[in-house]
């Protein structure tokens, strides 16, 4: 048993290629056998992804989902930032750089626009829950941006930890909701084109939910929407902790 | 090679990556800004730039789309390595500042487009 678990930790990351493998041929096959191609495989897959997960973070306790078991230590190395922001700049071969330019302003606006919409939304909901102090408000509102603003905010700030742990919640409830919900939004709200897609990169800004979202809905679509959403968590945690909390200071 | 186009791909990763990192150093922030938007923007002009000295090969281009189709797969496994039991079980204002702004947004990107249009 001792050879065997050695061997597998040894070899993680070839783990997590057999298990991920795996996990989205069941799921092509339920995609098209039970659900008849209502959704696409890939959205299956991620929405199953999202499901172990769950399961993974009661059985273990932990923070990183599936990858906190033992064995499957390497699915965490593959879907880890490093992976996911090489293929991200890969899929950027099958964009063309002139529609970026040409939206290049749209998702400027969007991008500004995102940030302060969920900021202030954040904050303002909040506000009505009862809490007063700025700090905690200004990092709840940060965590409405992303789960990395929120922490950085209110470590920034000196809010509490019960606080910051309740933004980064918010955060990855944030990016979880965009995965399960651009696929089934998409067509009523627009998304079906590389400008529609650069405009919500910067409104959602959320890095892991925008691009699994358009992966799930048109891979195509996922240059557009990565390249204006990879300044929304640095935008945030400029903004948030500076302009934003003297602005929040202002109104309370 | 299918080498080259990998090597090309690791080199507009690293390049802009490091960009984003200063470029959050810079403004005083802990944290990358758009490394990959400058990735991507590299890789673009370095196939461009080679598409004109007549360098880009299938070969070459199968080096970077192995990566690309990679894609899909890593989000998978990144999914599969969220933290969903704390967003589930994290109490009601979190799930009402998590859940109504998203849907808000949604509805939002319609008119975000139709601006763009005018």
């Amino acid at each position: 048993m001792e050879i065997f678990e050695n061997f597998i930790d040894k070899n993680g990351l070839i783990v997590g290629f057999l298990v991920i493998g795996v996990l989205a041929f069941l799921s092509e096959v339920f995609s098209k056998k039970v659900l008849k191609g209502y959704l696409p495989g890939s959205a299956i897959a991620i929405l199953a992804g999202l499901i172990l997960a769950y399961f993974g973070g009661i059985m273990t306790n932990g923070e990183k989902g599936l990858s906190d078991l033992p064995f499957l230590k390497g699915v965490g190395t593959f879907g880890g930032s490093m992976f996911r922001d090489f293929t991200i700049v890969a899929t950027a071969m099958g964009a063309s750089y002139l529609t970026m330019k040409k939206a290049g302003w749209l998702g400027l606006v969007s991008l500004l626009f995102g940030i302060v919409f969920f900021f202030v939304f954040g904050v303002a909901l909040a506000w009505i829950w009862g809490i007063r102090d700025a700090a905690s408000l200004c990092t709840i509102g940060a965590g409405s941006c992303t789960y990395i603003v929120g922490p950085v905010t209110g470590a920034a700030l000196g809010a509490s930890s019960d606080v910051i742990a309740l933004s980064i919640a918010i955060g990855v409830l944030k990016a979880i909701l965009v995965t399960i919900l651009t696929p089934l939004l998409a067509k009523r709200v627009g998304l079906n084109n590389p400008a529609a897609a650069m405009a919500f990169g910067g409104l959602m800004g959320t890095n892991s939910g925008v691009s699994a979202g358009l992966a799930a809905t048109d891979p195509a679509l996922v240059p557009y929407g990565a390249v204006t959403a990879t300044f929304y968590t640095g935008l945030g945690c400029l903004l948030c902790p500076s302009l934003f909390y003297l602005v929040l200071g202002w109104v309370l | 090679m299918i080498i080259y186009g990998v090597a090309i791909l690791a080199f507009s990763y690293l390049t802009g990556q490091l960009c984003g990192e200063y470029l959050g150093e810079f403004l005083g922030v802990k944290a990358n800004v758009g490394g990959v938007g400058f990735a991507m923007i590299i890789l673009l002009l370095c196939k461009e730039w080679l598409q004109k000295k007549g360098w880009l090969d299938v070969e070459f281009e199968k080096g970077v789309d192995f990566w690309n189709k990679m894609y899909i797969p890593v989000i998978i496994a990144m999914s599969a390595s969220q933290n969903v039991k704390v967003a589930v079980s994290s109490g009601f204002l979190a799930v009402l500042v998590g859940v109504v702004p998203v849907v808000a947004g949604f509805f939002t990107l319609p008119y975000l487009i139709k601006l763009s249009q005018k």
